[in-house]
C-alpha cells in the first residue's frame, strides 16, 4: 500500500468525519433534540445504518463516481475534500447545520478557478434554490401536517405512554431509514474519488470497494459520534420548542418533500399513469429539516421560533460553498507551490471540423472556424475565445462545447475487454459494439460514445421525455463504466 | 417468564396498566373512606368491625399505591420515557399519593382518637364525605383524560371545582353548628380538627386540578 494514497486518503476521512458530524442531524436531531432517543443509542444506531448503506447499496451501484470526480489529480481531490471538510468542521463546531455537497460543490468551484477550468454556474442558481425552496416547502409541509396528526392523535385517544412508545419506535424506524440512505447516497462524495487508488484488495465476500466504503463510513460514525450532538441538539432544541409528535412530523415533512420534489422515480411512475408529474425542484436534507422545525415552531406561536439561530444558520448555508471555494482556491495555492504536490493534470482542449459539426444545432459554428485547430490549456481560456467571438452564445451549449473539446486520445485495448464483462454489468450486444472497435483511438470521448451508439442501438439514448429518463440514465451508467475502463485514471 | 418485555409494545402496556392500576387504588380508597365513616358514625365509633376493615383495606391499599408509584417513576426514569412530561406526571403522581396518605391518616385518627360526633351533626358529615367523595372521583377521572383523552379533562377538572366549593360550604356549617352547641370547647375543638382534614381532601384534589390544567396547556401545546 503506498503511503500517499494513504495521506491523500485521510481527506475523505476527514471529510467523511465531517459528514457524520453534521448530517446526523438531518435524521436524529430532532429526535435526540426532544430527547425521546438518547444521542448514544442514536449514534450507534447511525453508525451501523451509514456503514451498511455504503456497503450494501453504496457500492452496489454501477456508478460510483463522486462530485469531487471532476477533478483530475488525486492530489487536487484531497485538497478540495479538505477544503470542505474544514468549512464543514468549523461550522459543525459551532453547531449549524449546512449541506455538506454544497461545501464540496464549492470545493470544486476553488479548484476551477484555480486552475482555469470553466465553471457550470447553474449549480449556484440550483444551489440557492435549494436555501430558498428546501425550507418553505418542508415548512408548509410541517405546518399542515403538524395540525392533520394532532387531530387524527385527538380522534384516537392513544395513552400517553403508548403514545410515546410510537413516537420513539416511529423516530427510530426514521432514523435507519435516514442513515442507510445518508452511508448509501454520500458514501461516493466521501470515498468515491478515491476508487482509482484503492488500496484494498477483496477480502472474502466483501470486495476491496466495499472496504473502501466501510472504512469511508467508519469515518462517518466516528463524526457522529465525537461532535454530531451539537449540530443535532440545534436542529432539535434550539431553533424552536419542539415536543416528541412534532419530532416525528418534522422527519415525515423532511423525507416527504424530498420524495415529492427529488424523486425521479415518483416523477416517472406519475408519467406512466398519465398523470401530471410534480416538478422537480433543487431540495436539501440539511435545509429541509430547518424548515420543517420553523413550521411547527409557526403553529404554537411565531415568538417560539428563535430567529438570531435561525439567522445564523442562513447565513451558514450562505457561507458554505463561497467559503469553500475561497479556502480550497488557497489550499490548492499553497499545495502546489510549498509542496510542489500536483493538484491537476494538464489537459489539452482543440477545436476541430468534428466537434464544430457535432455543435452547428445550438451555436453559431461559422463564427468559430478560426479556432480550427487550436489548441488551449484550460477550458476557461478556451471558453474565453467563444465569449469573444459569440458574446451572446446560450451559456449550456457553449459551455457542452467547450467541455467537449478536451482532448482524451481513447484507445480501446482488446485486452481489458474481458474486463466489460464481469459483473454482467453490460448486455452482450453493448460488449460486442465495444468489441467491435478494438484497437481504434478516438481523440475526443464523445467520439466513442458516437461509435458504440453507431454500433448497437443499445448505446443510443432516447428521446428526452419522462418516460426516458430511466433508460437514459441506465445506458448514461453503463457507458461510465466502459469509460471509466479506457481513460485515465486519477493519479 | 415475563412474556410483557417479548412483545414490542409490552413494556408499554405494562406501565399504562400499572398508571391505571394506581388510580384505581386511589378510586378505591375513595369508596372505602366513605364506607368507613358511614360505618364509624353508625356502628358505634372505632370499634365498629366493619369500620376497622375499611381501616385495614384501605392500609393496604395505600401501600400497594406507594410501591406502583415507585415502579412507575422507576420505569419512567429508567427508560426515560415520556421526556417532555415525565416531571409533570411525577409531580401528578406524588400529589395523588398524598391524597391516599390523607384517606389512610384520617381514618387512623378516627380509630384512635374516637371523635364523638352529636347525632344532630350525622348527616351533615355524610354530606362532607359524599362532596369529597364526588370530588376526588372527579379529580381521578380528570387524570385519566389526562392520560387518554385531552379534551376532556376540562370536563373533569371543572366539576372537581364544583364539587370542592360545596365541600367547603358544608365544611362552614358543620363547625359552625359544633361551635354553636353546647359541647365542650376541648370536643368542639377536636371535632373541629376532624372536620378540617376531611375538608382538605377536596382541597387537595382541587390543588391537582390547578396543576393538572397547566400540564394539559402544555401537553395540548
Amino acid at each position: 500500500m503506498e503511503l500517499s494514497v494513504l495521506f491523500f486518503m485521510s481527506s475523505g476521512l476527514f471529510l467523511g468525519w465531517s459528514l457524520g458530524a453534521n448530517d446526523a442531524a438531518n435524521i436524529f436531531g430532532t429526535a435526540v433534540g426532544t430527547r425521546m432517543i438518547k444521542f448514544t443509542t442514536a449514534a450507534l444506531i447511525c453508525s451501523i445504518f451509514v456503514l451498511l448503506g455504503a456497503v450494501i447499496s453504496g457500492a452496489g451501484a454501477a456508478h460510483t463516481l463522486s462530485k469531487l470526480g471532476d477533478i483530475n489529480a488525486l492530489g487536487g481531490a484531497f485538497v478540495a475534500a479538505f477544503a470542505a471538510a474544514a468549512v464543514v468542521a468549523w461550522l459543525t463546531i459551532l453547531g449549524l447545520p449546512v449541506s455538506t455537497t454544497q461545501a464540496i460543490v464549492g470545493a470544486i468551484i476553488g479548484w476551477n478557478f484555480f486552475t482555469g477550468m470553466a465553471t457550470d454556474f447553474s449549480v449556484f442558481k440550483t444551489i440557492v434554490g435549494t436555501w430558498f425552496l428546501s425550507p418553505v416547502l418542508t415548512a408548509i409541509f410541517s405546518y399542515f401536517m403538524y395540525k392533520g396528526v394532532m387531530w387524527w392523535l385527538n380522534q384516537q385517544k392513544f395513552h400517553l405512554i403508548s403514545l410515546d412508545a410510537f413516537t420513539r419506535y416511529a423516530l427510530l424506524f426514521a432514523g435507519v431509514l435516514g442513515a442507510y440512505s445518508l452511508g448509501a447516497n454520500n458514501i461516493a462524495n466521501v470515498m468515491g474519488v478515491f476508487i482509482g487508488a484503492n488500496p484494498f484488495g477483496d477480502v472474502g465476500f466483501l470486495s476491496g470497494l466495499q472496504i473502501l466504503f466501510a472504512v469511508g463510513s467508519i469515518a462517518i460514525a466516528a463524526g457522529v459520534y465525537t461532535y454530531g450532538k451539537r449540530v443535532m441538539m440545534t436542529v432539535g432544541d434550539s431553533i424552536a420548542p419542539l415536543t416528541p409528535v412534532g419530532a416525528v412530523v418534522v422527519v415525515l415533512s423532511t423525507s416527504l418533500v424530498l420524495f415529492l420534489f427529488a424523486s425521479e422515480d415518483l416523477e416517472y411512475f406519475l408519467a406512466s399513469l398519465g398523470l401530471p408529474t410534480i416538478p422537480l425542484v433543487p431540495v436539501s436534507s440539511s435545509q429541509a429539516v430547518v424548515g420543517g422545525v420553523i413550521g411547527i415552531g409557526l403553529i404554537k406561536n411565531a415568538s417560539n421560533i428563535r430567529w438570531g439561530v435561525t439567522g445564523r444558520i442562513v447565513v451558514a448555508w450562505v457561507q458554505t460553498p463561497i467559503v469553500s471555494a475561497i479556502a480550497s482556491f488557497f489550499m490548492l495555492f499553497l499545495i502546489q507551490n510549498v509542496f510542489a504536490i500536483t493538484v491537476f493534470q494538464s489537459v489539452e482542449f482543440e477545436v476541430s471540423q468534428p466537434l464544430l459539426e457535432r455543435h452547428a444545432k445550438h451555436l453559431d459554428v461559422k463564427s468559430l472556424q478560426s479556432l480550427i485547430g487550436k489548441k488551449y490549456s484550460t477550458s476557461g481560456a478556451l471558453k474565453n475565445e467563444v465569449d469573444t467571438l459569440l458574446p451572446h452564445a446560450e451559456y449550456k451549449p457553449e459551455l457542452r462545447f467547450v467541455q467537449d473539446a478536451k482532448i482524451e486520445e481513447i484507445t480501446v485495448d482488446p485486452s481489458r475487454f474481458p474486463e466489460l464483462e464481469k459483473g454482467g454489468l453490460l448486455t452482450r450486444p453493448q460488449i460486442d459494439a465495444v468489441r467491435a472497435l478494438a484497437g481504434k483511438t478516438f481523440k475526443y470521448r464523445w467520439q466513442l460514445v458516437d461509435a458504440m451508439a453507431q454500433n448497437s442501438e443499445t448505446w443510443r439514448m432516447k428521446e428526452r421525455t419522462v418516460l426516458n429518463k430511466p433508460y437514459n440514465k441506465e445506458v448514461d451508467h453503463r457507458l461510465e463504466i466502459v469509460l471509466d475502463l479506457y481513460t485515465a485514471k486519477m493519479k | 417468564m415475563n412474556t410483557a418485555n417479548l412483545s414490542l409494545f409490552g413494556k408499554t402496556k405494562a406501565l399504562e396498566h400499572k398508571v391505571d392500576e394506581f388510580l384505581d387504588v386511589l378510586s378505591e380508597c375513595n369508596i372505602f373512606f366513605k364506607a368507613a365513616i358511614t360505618y364509624f358514625l353508625e356502628a358505634g365509633g372505632n370499634g365498629a368491625a366493619a369500620f376497622q376493615q375499611k381501616v385495614k383495606e384501605v392500609n393496604s391499599k395505600e401501600s400497594h399505591a406507594d410501591s406502583l408509584r415507585r415502579d412507575i417513576e422507576t420505569e419512567l426514569y429508567e427508560q426515560a420515557l415520556i421526556p417532555d412530561f415525565r416531571g409533570d406526571i411525577l409531580s401528578l403522581l406524588e400529589d395523588l399519593d398524598n391524597l391516599i396518605n390523607l384517606f389512610e391518616e384520617n381514618l387512623i385518627n378516627f380509630s384512635i382518637e374516637n371523635p364523638q360526633f352529636p347525632a344532630e351533626n350525622h348527616k351533615e358529615l355524610k354530606m362532607l364525605c359524599e362532596q369529597v367523595a364526588l370530588c376526588v372521583e372527579s379529580c381521578v377521572m380528570s387524570t385519566r383524560a389526562f392520560f387518554r383523552d385531552i379534551k376532556a379533562v376540562r370536563d373533569h377538572s371543572h366539576k372537581v371545582m364544583l364539587y370542592e366549593k360545596e365541600a367547603d360550604k358544608i365544611c362552614i356549617a358543620l363547625k359552625t353548628a359544633i361551635f354553636k352547641s353546647d359541647l365542650p370547647l376541648d370536643q368542639k375543638s377536636h371535632l373541629r380538627n376532624f372536620v378540617d382534614k376531611i375538608d382538605q381532601l377536596a382541597n387537595e384534589a382541587e390543588d391537582v386540578c390547578d396543576f393538572l390544567a397547566i400540564y394539559t396547556i402544555k401537553r395540548a401545546a
